[in-house]
């Protein structure tokens, strides 16, 4: 099962006759694993990596930590919830540590995540503070190496 | 001017270059070539070998050791011999750590021929053999393993090679190119046979860790055999280690003190960097092992149906990196398939005559590549195999 998953979070779209290829499995063992692990919410989902910097040099992707304090009955849930709504919040997780709430965002630049900090985090009742951090290079996301620049030192032919 | 044919040496002149240098040549001075040529891991080595080795650096005066080898790594590989094999190997007298396991064979070698014995090479197989047991004026014997029997040996392909001059048995499994294995059960008419004679095994399982759905086993694990085997291992291919340079012999204590003498007049001794760091992938290493281990696997099973599907036999290997597809369908040779596949779709693989004689109609596929290189790899053979079938039809 935890190889299925790995050769899943490495390429999604491998299809089900190669995954069973390569797992010594039949398609149909492997499409039930895979229903059944979708349907014990162990797959989420399949997304794309995308770097949309390489069509928007622009784009700008920040980490906001957020204080928050917590509410009545509904601890953080309530703020997480309302801040995961946003289309250009990509990851909200609570964290454990010097900051409770920690927010990955993709902005078109710098002013837009400025105001969307100011204008829909800094408001939020339970907010006491927020810290920004702007993401200047990635290097691996998900798993996946983001740079392409890692070169094969061994030779073509070698016995 | 100086005659340089008269002064080097008959034998040395005598040998053949390896038959893969005009693929290298060649293939170095294309672009975008993708290569399935690389007898090495594709991974890194394990970042706890490499932090041995820089903290070696950092604290320690680096020295020359005993020639043996450090008795820390003695006596990890010893333990790991005992762990992994049920093999009992005494650290002070029957085990030596080399540069690689090509220092091993070739000091083994040494050790054991003298010129006019014969040894038999079990084929197809590494490069190394014969030219090293011709070069000391021995007579290597070519056995010849085929498809029929999964390219293990078998006793009939054995007995009818063995003379009364045959002084050793060379046993490389897990094979490259074959990616074939011997299992005990194959192992035990060899065994049977060689029992009663003195011919000694050299047990070349450098490729030990990396089996696919059975453990290795040796030779020497055999009743009565441990005492004429000498078994050479190294740490290349199973920690991803190729360059430290770092092999040893496991052998009866009256051959490895011979062995040492040869090691410490050529080699003095295995480097110290690397033997610190030998030391931490023993004894902490296995799960990258594993992990490497379960990379291979899927790529192999990926290989094998995908040349399957194309039309070139493959049969199913159990061990090391490598599948070896047979292209016999094609009608051309070994070498003239990788020349044109090279040439014409940009893909460097070596032709299965490179391993000895019946390597041809094969060719070696390596695995140490990731998974995406690899069928970007099948989709440039499937085109290559395309282009053949339409040529043959319109003759």
């Amino acid at each position: 099962m935890i190889e299925l998953l790995e050769l899943l979070e490495k390429n999604a779209r491998t299809s089900n006759a190669e995954l069973a290829v390569m797992l010594g499995k039949t398609e149909q063992e492997v499409a039930d694993e895979i229903a059944q692990l979708e349907r014990d919410g162990v797959i989420k989902g399949y997304s794309t990596l995308i770097d949309y910097t390489a069509i928007n040099p622009n784009l700008v992707t920040a980490y906001i930590e957020l204080k928050v304090t917590p509410q009545a009955r509904t601890g953080f849930d309530d703020i997480a919830r309302f801040i995961s709504q946003f289309d250009e919040v990509k990851g909200v997780t609570l964290m454990s540590g010097a900051f409770d709430i920690g927010i990955t965002i993709i902005g078109e630049n710098l002013m837009v995540i400025s105001s969307f900090v100011s204008k829909h985090l800094a408001t939020i009742d339970g907010v006491v503070s927020t810290a920004t951090h702007f993401v200047l290079k990635t290097y691996k996301d998900n798993g996946l190496s983001m740079c392409d620049d890692e070169s094969d030192e061994r030779g073509l032919i070698c016995p | 001017m100086i005659d340089y044919e008269k002064v080097l040496s008959t034998r040395v002149k005598g040998m053949k270059p390896s038959g893969i240098r005009k693929f290298f040549d060649i293939a170095g001075k294309m672009k975008d070539v993708i290569s399935l040529g690389v007898g090495e891991p594709d991974f890194s080595t394990p970042w706890a070998i490499r932090k041995a080795a820089i903290e070696t650096l950092e604290r320690r005066q680096i020295v020359y050791g005993p020639n043996r080898g450090l008795d820390r790594l003695l006596t990890a590989i010893s333990e790991n011999l005992m762990k992994k094999q049920g093999l009992s190997y005494n650290k002070d007298k029957e085990i030596i750590v080399t540069v690689g396991g090509s220092e091993a064979i070739d000091i083994s070698l040494r050790s054991i021929i003298d010129p006019g014995d014969e040894v038999l090479v079990v084929e197809p197989c590494f490069v190394c053999y014969a030219p090293l047991v011709e070069l000391i004026g021995g007579v290597a014997v070519p056995v010849p393993t085929r498809i029929e029997n999964n390219f293990k040996l078998t006793v009939d392909d054995l007995k009818e090679k063995i003379t009364d001059r045959t002084k050793l048995l060379i046993l490389p499994f897990p094979n490259n190119p074959t990616g074939a294995i011997m299992t005990k059960e194959d192992l035990e008419p060899i065994a049977e046979l060689l029992r009663d004679t003195d011919i000694m095994v050299l047990s070349d399982e450098i490729y030990s860790e990396l089996t696919y759905g059975r453990k290795h086993f040796s030779i020497a694990q055999l009743e009565g055999m441990q005492e004429r085997t000498i078994l050479v291992n190294g740490f290349s291919k199973a920690y991803a280690m190729t360059g430290w340079r770092l092999g040893y012999v496991a052998a009866p204590a009256p051959i490895v003190s011979q062995i040492v003498k040869i090691h410490q007049y050529a080699i003095m001794c295995s480097p110290f960097v690397s033997q610190n760091a030998a030391v931490e992938a023993l004894n902490s290493c296995d799960n990258d092992v594993k992990k490497m281990t379960s990379e291979y696997d899927k790529r192999r099973r990926f290989l094998v149906s995908e040349f399957n599907r194309l039309g070139l036999t493959c049969f199913n290997p159990e061990g090391a990196f490598y599948v070896f597809p047979c292209i016999k369908s094609t009608g051309l040779t070994s070498e003239q398939f990788c020349e044109r596949l090279l040439y014409e779709r940009k893909v460097a693989a070596v032709p299965g005559s490179a391993f000895g004689g019946s390597g041809e109609g094969y060719i070696r596929i390596s695995y140490a590549y990731s998974l995406k290189h690899l069928k970007e790899a099948i989709v440039r053979i499937e085109q290559f195999i395309e282009d053949l079938k339409k040529e043959k039809e319109n003759g």
